[in-house]
């Protein structure tokens, strides 16, 4: 799974976001390998999604930069990349998972175009192919495959959730990232989920970088993590070493206040 | 040639919640292990075994010292190693039994074990998987069970079922055999000495004397790495 002739597929290096006066977050420095998984933990307001957003370029940071290395093998800064190279590496070599599906679906349209979009905008053209690429990657999620002319609105949360992650990974990206991937489902689809997330994470041999404030959703799925708090990383490391070896007070305190099951 | 070397090992802990607590550990842990040979931790509770083990593992964090472990022909400090290399050292080189299983929810017991060797297991590691569990005494019908409903007893041996599958040259057991019957604790020292046979190195934390001195060629006495407070 780990290689070590394997060359960074992203960088970030002395990440800062300032909204007006209002720190997002600051010096977040990392390197990302293929198929590593990191999560960043903390408390919400502590900079996580900000970061996932610097991090897929959808927003621009006060400082530092965000590098990526392009299916080329040549490691690019994401801030010199032109819109339409951005948007094509948003479409097709990266994925994005949002917490709430409605925002990573076209809701109107079925369930097959959602999965089937993504194939298109790479320059599929032929029908037949991306209707079964489409079925086949319902079935992957454990979708019924009579479904698929079904549109989103009809389905419950967590099978909007694996459509979601269904139409992210139909272009075999090289890097995903999640946003609090589980948030709002109820526990029994929760334990479904990670556990198709981390299945296809391996067979894929995914890079990602997941936000969760949840530990044991971290620990399930990551090799490493990132604990931050008002917007800079506290504590860093192998994800087993983090959680059972804090050594920051805070980080302490996040896995002291965890009530066992 | 050692397969482990543990040298000049020191950990403390401070617990910040606590007041900013200041909990030593152990200091000046020293010991070596050769393939084939086991040696097995004493001391009373809390005088730091596991943590000991937890520290080869990589999964504690060490506050001085090295940890010296073969792979091939390299040798990694899992002490100063990277995340990315504990990661990959764990996949080739070591093999571990924890005290307490700690189960995936929705996996089966038999994939629960073969993924421990490969997370995409072929048929094979899924046959070896199950020959081990049913050697373990986990009736057939358990094996497609989720490990989460199981007894004290039949999750501690799907854990030992997890750590012997691979064969990997550095084995830690931490108290493998404390919530077995005689019986299973029967299979578990003829496991330790065929992994023996193959070459591999284990570190083993056993209360239980009869079994101490059934599977262990060399003692190391924790006290004596007691940290001055």
């Amino acid at each position: 799974m780990i290689d070590a002739n394997d060359h960074p597929l992203l960088e970030a290096e002395a990440l800062a976001k300032w909204y007006g006066r209002q720190l997002g977050c600051r010096g977040v420095s990392f390197v990302l390998y293929p198929g590593e998984v990191m999560a960043v933990v903390g408390e919400s307001g502590s900079g996580k999604t900000t970061l996932l957003q610097l991090l897929s370029a959808q927003l621009a940071p006060s400082s530092g930069r965000v590098c990526y290395r392009m299916r080329d093998g040549v490691l690019r800064d994401l801030a010199c990349l032109g819109e339409a190279q951005r948007r094509c590496l948003f479409r097709t070599d990266w994925g994005y998972v949002h917490q709430d599906p409605a925002l990573g679906l076209r809701m109107a349209v079925s369930a097959g175009a959602n999965v089937g979009e993504r194939l298109m905008a790479m320059g599929c053209r032929h029908y037949g192919r991306i209707r079964s690429a489409a079925q086949d990657w319902l079935d992957r999620v454990e979708i019924a495959c009579d479904r698929i002319d079904d549109a989103p609105t009809v389905y419950s949360g967590g099978m909007r959730q694996r459509l979601q992650i269904a139409r992210n990974l139909v272009t075999k990206p090289r890097l995903v990232f999640m946003d609090e991937p589980t948030g709002g489902l109820d526990v029994s689809i929760q334990a479904r989920l990670l556990d198709l997330i981390r299945r296809l994470v391996t067979q894929l041999r995914l890079a990602a970088v997941i936000v969760t404030h949840d530990l044991a959703v971290a620990r399930l799925l990551s090799h490493r993590i990132m604990v931050m708090k008002d917007g800079a990383v506290v504590e860093s490391g192998l994800t087993d070493q983090v959680l059972d070896d804090p050594r920051e007070p805070y980080t302490q305190l996040l896995v002291s206040s965890i009530l066992p099951a | 040639m050692h397969a482990l070397d543990v040298v000049d090992v020191k950990k403390s802990c401070t617990l910040h919640l606590q007041g900013g607590l200041h909990l030593p550990v152990v200091a000046g842990v020293n010991f070596a292990v050769r393939p084939g040979t086991c040696v097995a931790l004493v001391g009373p509770s809390g005088s730091g075994k596991s943590s000991i083990l937890k520290m080869i593992y990589g999964s504690y964090r060490c506050d001085g010292g090295r940890i010296l472990i073969r792979d091939g022909d390299e040798t990694v400090d899992i002490a100063t190693a990277a995340p990315r290399a504990i990661i990959a050292l764990r996949q080739r080189a070591i093999a571990y039994v924890s005290q307490f299983l700690r189960a995936v929810p929705r996996v089966a017991a038999i994939d629960v074990v073969a993924n421990e060797h490969d997370r995409a297991a072929s048929d094979e590691v899924r046959k070896r998987a199950a020959g081990l569990l049913r050697r373990l005494n986990i009736p057939e019908r358990l094996m497609t069970v989720p490990p989460a409903t199981f007894s004290g007893g039949e999750q501690q041996r799907v854990n030992i079922a997890c750590g012997f599958l691979p064969d990997r040259p550095v084995l830690l057991l931490d108290e493998p055999t404390a919530s077995l019957d005689s019986e299973n604790q029967a299979v578990v020292i003829d496991l330790i000495a065929e992994k023996k046979q193959r070459g591999v190195a284990i570190v083993a934390i056993v209360h239980d004397n009869e079994i101490r001195a059934a599977i262990a060629d060399q003692i190391v006495d924790i006290t004596g790495f007691a940290a001055a407070a």
